[in-house]
């Protein structure tokens, strides 16, 4: 029997860590030169270095460095002056050396933390580490049932992203969360995101593996002076995914310890169609990675001057943007947290700087456009209308020039077209109709058309004017203003409300 | 006409320059030789007869037109198999890369090309560099020229033995504990190790890669020094190559080979010498050492306190090393691939693979550095050794400010009988006992032939610090101007 979540946090007190992987989206490899541009041709990214061919030797990204300092950075970690990489070892055939280099215990970026809010409360969750390493190449097993390696006919391996800069950042554990332990985990991987989007150095994409998460969850028993044995939960692919398999796994843990049974720490796999959690494949029980320090490679030690130059010029982070646009706009908090999950804000404050009103630029952004982006699976960035634009459609719905309903239909245009919003309005008609005489002909063709409903409304049925005035509407294609519509059918009914 | 094969690659060098003989003579002429005697010393695992005359062709075309040479231009090279070249069988003298022929060049195998030398093809070598004999190659021992029935050294015994059979002027050993300067002491030839980082290992098919580092072979420190400045240079793609000049070699051996030594002090490392060493070997090394004086050296003694530990040391950071390098060759992407049968499993297939084409040394090696990296022995063994290794570089430190150079033998034995050591592992590893040092330090050092004992050749060893190559060269060039040079070896002579 599934307990009920409510029941679980009364009785049981969940920890959460994270652990995010994050490719970066520098121009090429961690260590060639090969390109790291998505979908191509398989194995058409490669050259010696990333195939592990004999000889070959790996040459340090620095812009992946670079990179990785800057994320240490925001996320208000130390800087180590000296770290190195690491060969993890283990045989799997996506892996062209039966290593990878990777760091490991001489992290270069370490003990930082990242604050989160949620329902009001900050929480922070403390950062262990970020460290630097390799992809893997990507099997791709063919035949079999389950799509995995044991069973299936033949294997293909693709090595274009093998070797694609990987950057794994760790928090340390979060006790004290509560019943908020499945929002404040999703809250950290969206802040995390927005941190990773502003600094420019990933294209976060979780659908397509540029942000993956797994997910720690225990929960301790009550009185317990330790933590509860934790599971490690993969293939967490949205945010929505990350709260969800949270809440599964500490309801699933919940009912293993009321029947007084152990949980195995184990990695398990999110099941994004049933949202529950399944044990993984147990490979190799207690692999030994025999990690030693990657030979090939000289230590990395940024110089001070370096770091320093890299902390001036960070960016504004989003925490410190909402603070400041919230005090520019004046919003609440709570529509900031909406607008920065919507990731609109830039969008939202563009608008506003262009003459928009707060409000109504807030509204656009995370109404209409953002479901337009929903529908089209992309950002509301990325949706080919600017700021400016949506601004003007705000000045014209509020001097009338348009209704909001004509104000949509102006929008899709632009969307389909990428004409500019007057262009879009001239060329297919779609200003309001402010000619009285004209709407004055249309209510008349209208209750002459609809005699029964003219009778009901003369009657004192003041409410059946409606069908009227949708008729007129309709005449008018949607570009009468409905309220004046109505006020004329009233009067020419003579009929006063 | 003097035979081509007789002369150093100096003095071809300046008769090709010159247009006294062209460049394709002169390859033809060593291919004529490696036909004649390679049967027998069998240094070559794969002759490139083409590649060799087109390469030489060039050159030939190249003074033709007029153009500029650089200082080896037209002179043959035998190259080590481990080795990365471009469409030519590399195989590291293993049974699991036969056949592997790579897409692309080692840089020294780029840099060796650009500068007009002229490539004879690949040699023999101890499986994946692992040995002191070759015969833990794959592919059959190489023989020394010095006796048929003795082994050339190891693992670059291939290239020791073109060089010392007059197959080739030159060559390109790797040197990851000794196996330049122990091939060359044993063939009576000059190898040297430069300095960890000065020639670039991209293109090496790794064996330990704190420890490999190229080198060249030749009959005179001269030959050794003109192919040292074509292959060392800082590389870009490898990230442990040194920025900076490279070591003027050539001038500091031309500077040598005036005969004076005054005022160069030169310490005998206590350490590397008595019992254990063959008297043959220390006899020659006590005879160089007077030598050293009489060219006006200031001879000191000097103690290196942990050189003892370097052996214990180099055989757990190598094969742990090792154990990682040689993952890659699992049958997945290249060479060998063994029961594949759509029955066995993948892990099934690497397991054969790497039973079928590793050979017995090299899977203990791999196991030795399997069980040295795994978790709760790491510290104990590979974290144990590393701090040997700073503590052997203290030594170097410490006797290099009291002495410009250190002297010892290369080798403690002479070359032994094929099949002698072989099944004795650390009979095998001793040999190494005074080059391990310095491989472990990364500091240049060069063999010099010495003289014989019981007509075998004997070498001695010239250590310097890190950077300071030329040291090696000017002391080697120094000794070689002033002793006799050695007989020819015994093949030579019985098969001309």
């Amino acid at each position: 029997m599934t307990l009920a979540y409510d029941d679980v946090v009364t009785r049981y007190e969940p920890v959460i860590g994270l652990e995010t992987h994050v490719e970066l989206g520098t121009v090429s490899k961690m260590f060639c030169g090969c390109s790291t541009e998505f979908g191509a041709e398989p194995n058409t990214h490669t050259c010696p270095v990333c195939l592990g061919l004999p000889g070959a030797l790996p040459v340090v990204n620095e812009v992946a460095i670079e990179s990785t300092i800057r994320i240490g950075l925001a996320l208000n970690c130390s800087i180590a002056p000296w770290s190195r990489f690491a060969r993890k070892n283990y045989f799997y055939p996506d892996m062209p050396k039966n290593y990878q280099i990777s760091q490991y215990d001489e992290p270069i970026c370490v003990d930082g933390y990242l604050d989160v809010d949620v329902e009001g409360t900050t929480y922070r969750v403390g950062i262990e580490r970020v460290h630097m390493e390799e992809d893997t190449g990507k099997n791709t097993h063919v035949g079999g049932a389950t799509g995995r390696i044991h069973g299936a006919e033949y294997s293909l391996v693709d090595f274009n992203r093998a070797g694609i800069p990987l950057i794994e950042i760790v928090t340390k554990p979060v006790p004290g969360t509560g019943a908020l332990a499945p929002d404040v985990a999703k809250a950290y991987v969206t802040e995390l995101r927005n941190i990773l989007r502003t600094l420019g150095v990933s294209d976060v994409r979780m659908e397509q593996g540029s942000l993956r998460c797994d997910v720690n969850t225990s929960l301790n028993a009550p009185g317990a002076t330790e933590w509860g044995t934790r599971t490690e939960t993969k293939n967490v692919n949205s945010l929505r995914s990350v709260e969800r398999a949270v809440r599964s796994e500490m309801i699933r843990q919940a009912a293993v310890l009321d029947a007084g049974e152990r949980v195995f720490q184990e990695t398990r796999h999110f099941n994004e169609s049933t949202g529950d959690t399944r044990p993984g494949r147990s490979k190799e029980e207690a692999t030994d990675y025999r990690y030693f320090p990657e030979p090939d490679l000289v230590p990395v030690a940024p110089d001070a001057a370096w770091i320093e130059r890299l902390r001036t010029g960070l960016p504004e982070l989003p925490a410190a943007r909402r603070v400041r646009l919230r005090d520019s706009l004046g919003v609440s908090a709570e529509d900031m947290q909406q607008m920065t999950n919507a990731g609109v804000v830039d969008l939202v404050a563009a608008t506003v700087e262009a003459g928009a009103a707060v409000g109504e630029a807030r509204n656009w952004w995370l109404g209409y456009l953002v479901q337009e982006a929903n529908s089209r699976e992309i950002e509301a960035a990325e949706l080919p209308i600017a700021p400016e634009q949506v601004a003007r459609l705000v000045v014209l719905v509020a001097d009338g020039t348009l209704s909001v309903a004509l104000a949509r239909q102006v929008v899709d245009g632009v969307l389909q077209t990428g004409a500019d919003v007057d262009a879009v309005i001239a060329e297919r008609g779609l200003q309001r109709v402010s000619d009285t005489a004209a709407l004055e002909k249309a209510a008349d063709e209208a209750i002459a058309a609809n005699p029964d409903v003219a009778d009901k409304v003369r009657g004192g049925k003041v409410p059946a004017v409606g069908a009227l005035v949708g008729a007129v509407m309709k005449a008018t294609r949607g570009q009468a203003d409905a309220a004046a519509v109505r006020a004329i059918l009233l009067d020419r009914l003579g009929v006063s409300e | 006409m003097t035979d081509l094969t007789r002369r150093t690659a100096a003095e071809t060098a300046a008769a090709v320059a010159s247009g006294e003989v062209s460049a394709v003579e002169v390859a033809q002429a060593h291919l004529d030789r490696i036909a004649e005697v390679d049967g027998q010393v069998h240094a070559f695992l794969h002759v490139d007869t083409d590649g060799a005359l087109a390469a030489a062709k060039a050159v030939d075309e190249k003074i033709a037109a007029g153009e500029e040479l650089s200082p080896l231009a037209g002179v043959p090279l035998a190259m080590k198999d481990v080795v990365v070249t471009k469409g030519l069988p590399t195989t590291a003298g293993s049974k699991i890369h036969e056949g592997w022929r790579p897409p692309y060049d080692a840089t020294i195998t780029r840099r060796i090309k650009d500068a007009g030398i002229v490539m004879l093809g690949k040699t023999n070598m101890d499986e994946f560099a692992m040995g002191s004999s070759t015969e833990n190659s794959a592919y059959g021992p190489s023989h020394n020229p010095w006796d048929l029935g003795r082994i050339p050294g190891g693992s670059s015994g291939g290239s020791s033995a073109a060089v010392a059979a007059f197959e080739a002027p030159l060559s390109i050993g790797t040197d990851t504990g000794g196996s330049v300067r122990q091939p060359a002491a044993v063939t009576g030839i000059v190898g040297h190790k430069p300095t960890y980082g000065a020639v670039s290992r991209n293109g090496l098919i790794a064996f330990s890669s704190s420890l490999d580092q190229a080198g060249p072979f030749g009959r005179t420190v001269l030959d050794a020094a003109l192919l040292h400045e074509v292959i060392a240079g800082h590389d870009p793609a490898d990230s442990t190559s040194i920025r900076g000049p490279v070591a003027p070699v050539v001038a500091a051996a031309r500077e040598g080979a005036r005969g004076d030594l005054t005022g160069v002090r030169i310490g005998v490392v206590r350490e590397l010498g008595g019992e254990g060493y063959q008297p043959g070997v220390l006899a020659s090394f006590e005879a160089a050492v007077e030598t050293l004086r009489g060219l006006g050296a200031d001879i000191r003694e000097v103690s290196c306190p942990h050189f003892g530990y370097a052996l214990a040391a180099y055989y757990l950071i190598a094969p742990s090393e090792a154990s990682s390098n040689l993952a890659r060759f699992d049958g997945v992407r290249y060479g060998l691939r063994v029961g594949d049968d759509g029955v066995n499993s993948l892990e099934d297939v690497m397991s054969l693979t790497r039973e079928a084409g590793f050979g017995a040394e090299v899977k203990r090696r791999i196991m030795i550095g399997t069980y040295a990296l795994s978790s709760g022995y790491y510290e104990a063994y590979y974290g144990q050794a590393q701090k040997v290794r700073t503590l052997i570089s203290r030594d170097f430190a410490a006797a290099f400010e009291q002495v410009d150079v250190l002297v010892s033998p290369s080798s403690p034995f002479v070359a032994f009988g094929i099949g002698e050591r072989i099944d004795d592992p650390m009979a095998m590893y001793i040999n190494d006992l005074c080059t391990l040092p310095a491989s472990l330090a990364g500091t240049p050092a060069i063999s010099v032939p010495s003289g014989l004992s019981e007509g075998l050749p004997v070498g001695l060893q010239i250590m310097a610090p890190a950077l300071a190559d030329e040291r090696c060269y000017r002391v080697g060039a120094a000794f070689e101007a002033a002793v006799e040079p050695l007989v020819v070896p015994r093949l030579v002579g019985v098969t001309r």
